[in-house]
């Protein structure tokens, strides 16, 4: 179901305001559902993904891997691999150039270029269980695999630590001899194993605890666990004899694959193409590097194009997670229900290298409330695990999961309701972040209207053993760089590239834009993504930012398109560009008018092609936010939790493709219930995962979810001409804390702890 | 005047104080005014000729890494980390 507050008009060119845009008309494609233009091929199997790509002469890549968490890396000895019949070569590190101490931000945080190179191949140390060593490449996968095996490495192993608090400690086995803790300039005299603190205050914490009737401080951990995408990592790499290099790879930005790839190799960017193949999921997984420079070092190396495809196991142990975390929370309100103080200490780990999430972590945790005096700490913190990589709203799900439970804990001891709590201390047009920005118009507050006025929400929930959670959520959309191309074709339609890969649906939510502002169906737009050389400069498809800042490049390509398409018709009637006029993609003059489609067959060869072009960087503000409510039983003799009913709410600003954005939202919530109740990486006392299958590591099946019913709440977001809010990120975040608080009702334990496995909760009701 | 709210931990080069008032019209501009009162801090929030890679500003709430954001006579300028997304 869609709550609709007031949809949108097309506006004027210059008019990105939402106070002067006609608020009256309809869209005619906003807000539909028209089959998305990639389904078919989808649905038939005939989309081409990596693994799909067959080159002639193509060489196969495996790589060797420490079977030690922490290890000094000996010696390595290729020579009986090489003498293999079929082997074509292998490489190290060493045949990486000598990486530079660079640190960029490619528009989705920062890379350090020396710990990028360092985790592609280690050097010196292995960091963790999994880290590549060397690789080879052979004619053949099998033959590459059994070539990896005769690869000898000789290790010295070291103590390792997996467990962020333990990392932190002062005797901790340091995984990097030269790192410091840096804190925005000021770094700490001796290394240790916290790469960075972050600290945010406002207001006057003291005051705020001295004025609170209700004080509530609780500690929470949470595991690392993984993105979970059903695709492995694969990609090819050619290196020509001319020295251009091309890649194919499923990733959520080429671009970003390709700066990285001139950067490690030190290479010319413009020597590298990067043809981005469809993707099998990502969720922040597939923006970092891992095979692909190997393959194209191994494929200058051999002179053919190199395919690596990652195994399972080593998607698991040797890319992503997200990290484990520790955390504390504390917050104060006064009897009549107004939070007056918040402190927040979160040190989450980074995995082997140091740039992990906790920025946004602290950045969200009191996201949600107006606090007056607040405080927050953070540290990342690197341990003898893969490197964390982002996933959905990263570290905002772990500090969602300390505040609001805490949140709940402090309206149930103040004995009011929690929604009401929510409500009454909800964030709003004007309020400030304890990071310091002020919110512009945003949507929580209409999202837990639309909580209480829900049928679930007013629905009984009966019988023992059962309870109701409810969780609040927030994240960032990001605005960057994006480029659209759009050129109108003979009979009407318009064939529209874009540099974003898809990973949600998004070739359909952008021509979607671009045909409402022609007044032409989405079904004339023919949307591709294209390689590097074949649009303007693109960032990741990350960020909940595409939907958003593509759409918005769509939209402009869309208007450039119009205002040829008004001067050709001027010519075409022989009189003044501004005596014709355009509505609902009707072009008029006088008595005349020709639809879009119209117009475009009657210009065809009589004058210069139509292309319409945009490329954009907004300058955003926005924000989203959704509240999730949840029914569970849990069975006392397990503790096994059983979901009854789930409907997940959320501000999507405006909602492009319903169907879409109600994917994105059950999606998240599936993702967010996995890691609330199984998911997470055991690790044994030497460092080793010891469930890196989807055997042992269990995601969310079918069997395990309800119907996820969907509410979209629309509140437009005033920096885009449509209203566009990014929705992939949001829906994650809430699940934790509301299944937590649903098992409190049910259970009368308070979980402190993800995942609430079975095993988890059957000890928690038993120390009850 | 233009408001720039001070990170915590770089107050040791503003005498303690969380807020500094500039005449700025740009970003670049309120940077360099900022440089003038609290002698370092430049180096701090800065690399090359453009913002650190680690760092994020908020100008009137509107995240932004270009320097010649323009500014208006009361605008507010945040420092944040630098973020990503999934």
């Amino acid at each position: 179901m869609s709550t609709e507050v007031p949809s949108r008009s097309t506006p004027d060119a210059s008019d990105l305001s939402p106070s002067s845009a006609a608020e009256t008309k309809k869209y005619k494609v906003i807000g539909t559902r028209p089959i998305r233009h990639d389904g078919a091929d989808k649905v038939t199997g005939k989309a081409r993904y990596t693994s799909d790509v067959l080159l002639p002469n193509m060489a196969y890549g495996a790589l060797v891997r420490s079977p030690y968490a922490h290890a000094r890396i000996v010696s390595i000895d290729t020579s009986e691999a090489e003498a293999m019949p079929g082997v074509l070569a292998t490489m190290t590190s060493a045949d990486l150039p000598d990486p530079w101490d660079k640190v960029e931000n490619l528009g989705e945080g920062c890379i350090n270029y020396a710990h990028l190179s360092g985790n592609v191949l280690a050097r010196g140390k292995a960091l963790y269980k999994g880290h590549a060593v060397a690789a080879v490449c052979a004619t053949n996968a099998h033959l590459a695999e059994e070539a990896a095996a005769k690869i000898k490495v000789e290790y010295e192993p070291l103590p390792a630590v997996t467990w962020v608090l333990d990392a932190m400690k002062e005797d901790a086995p340091l995984l990097h001899d030269n790192l410091v803790t840096q804190a925005l300039g000021e770094e700490s005299a001796r290394p240790s194993n916290i790469g960075a603190h972050i600290h945010f205050e406002q207001g006057d914490l003291e005051a705020g605890w001295a004025a609170a009737d209700v004080i509530v401080e609780r500690e929470f951990k949470t595991s690392s666990i993984h993105q979970g995408y059903i695709e492995p990592h694969v990609s090819i790499a050619m290196w020509n004899e001319d020295g251009r290099l091309k890649i194919w790879t499923g990733t959520q930005g080429s671009f970003v694959v390709r700066q990285q790839m001139a950067e490690l190799l030190k290479i010319p960017v413009s020597q590298v193409l990067v043809i981005p193949c469809e993707i099998g999921g990502g969720f922040g997984g597939k923006i970092a590097v891992y095979e692909q420079p190997v393959a194209a070092v191994l494929s200058r190396k051999c002179g053919r194009p190199v395919k690596i495809a990652m195994r399972r196991d080593e998607v698991f142990e040797a890319t992503g997670p997200t990290p484990g975390s520790y955390m504390r929370v504390k917050l104060g309100a006064t009897k009549d229900g107004k939070l007056t103080a918040g402190e927040a200490w979160l040190a989450y780990d980074a995995g082997a290298f140091p740039g992990g999430v906790i920025g946004p972590g602290c950045m969200c945790v009191f996201s949600c409330y107006d606090i007056p005096n607040a405080v927050v700490d953070g540290y990342d913190v690197v341990a003898n695990k893969p490197k964390v990589q982002a996933y959905r709203a990263p570290g905002s799900t772990h500090a969602a999961f300390a505040c609001e439970s805490v949140i709940d804990e402090l309206a149930l001891e103040l004995k009011i309701d929690p929604l009401d709590f929510r409500l009454k201390n909800a964030v709003q047009e004007g309020s400030r972040r304890v990071d310091g920005p002020v919110y512009p118009r945003i949507g929580l507050i209409e999202t837990l209207e639309a909580v209480r006025d829900s049928q679930h929400w007013n629905s009984p929930l009966e019988g023992p053993n059962r309870g109701r959670g409810i969780a609040c959520g927030f994240w960032f959309n990001a605005g960057l760089q994006s480029s659209v191309t759009a050129a109108v074709n003979p009979d009407g339609t318009v064939s529209m590239s874009e540099g974003s890969t898809d990973i949600g649906g998004t070739r359909a939510s952008i021509a979607m834009q671009l045909a409402e502002t022609l007044g032409i169906a989405a079904t004339d737009v023919q949307p591709q993504v294209v390689d590097t050389d074949s649009i303007g400069y693109t960032d990741v498809t990350g960020g909940s930012r595409v939907t958003f800042a593509t759409g918005l490049a769509a939209y402009q390509a869309g208007l450039d398109i119009q205002k040829q398409m008004v001067r050709r018709a001027a010519e075409l009637w022989e009189c003044d560009v501004d005596q014709v006029t355009v509505e609902d993609g009707v072009y008029r003059y006088g008595d005349a008018a020709l639809s879009f489609k119209e117009l475009a067959v009657k210009l065809n060869n009589a004058g210069d092609p139509i292309v319409g072009r945009a490329s954009v960087s907004p300058q955003v503000s926005t924000n989203a936010f959704g509240a999730h409510i949840v029914d569970v039983e849990v069975d006392p003799e397990t503790g096994k939790v059983t979901i009854l009913r789930y409907t997940a709410v959320q501000d999507a600003g405006k909602a492009i493709h319903p169907s879409y954005v109600e994917g994105q939202m059950q999606g998240g919530a599936a993702q967010g219930i996995g890691w609330a109740l199984n998911e997470e990486y055991f690790y044994d006392d030497e460092g080793v995962m010891r469930n890196a299958s989807f055997l042992d590591y269990r995601i969310p099946t079918a069997f395990d979810l309800p119907m996820i019913e969907t509410i979209i709440v629309e509140v437009p977001n005033p920096d885009h001409p449509y209203g566009v809010r990014g929705v992939g990120e949001v829906p994650i975040v809430p699940p934790p804390a509301a299944l937590a608080i649903a098992i409190h009702r049910a259970t009368g334990c308070r979980m402190h702890e993800l995942p609430m496995s079975p095993p988890h909760v059957w000890r928690a009701m038993q120390d009850r | 005047m233009v408001q720039i709210f001070i990170p915590a931990p770089l107050r040791r080069l503003t005498a303690g104080q969380a807020q500094v008032a500039v005449v700025a019209t740009t970003l670049r501009e309120a940077i360099e005014a900022l440089e003038q009162q609290c002698p370092g801090i430049r180096g701090e929030l800065c690399e090359n000729d453009g913002l650190a890679p680690t760092l994020q500003v908020a100008v009137d709430n509107r995240m932004t890494r270009r320097m010649s954001t323009p500014l208006k006579a009361d605008s507010e300028i945040h420092f944040l980390p630098a973020i990503g997304g999934g």
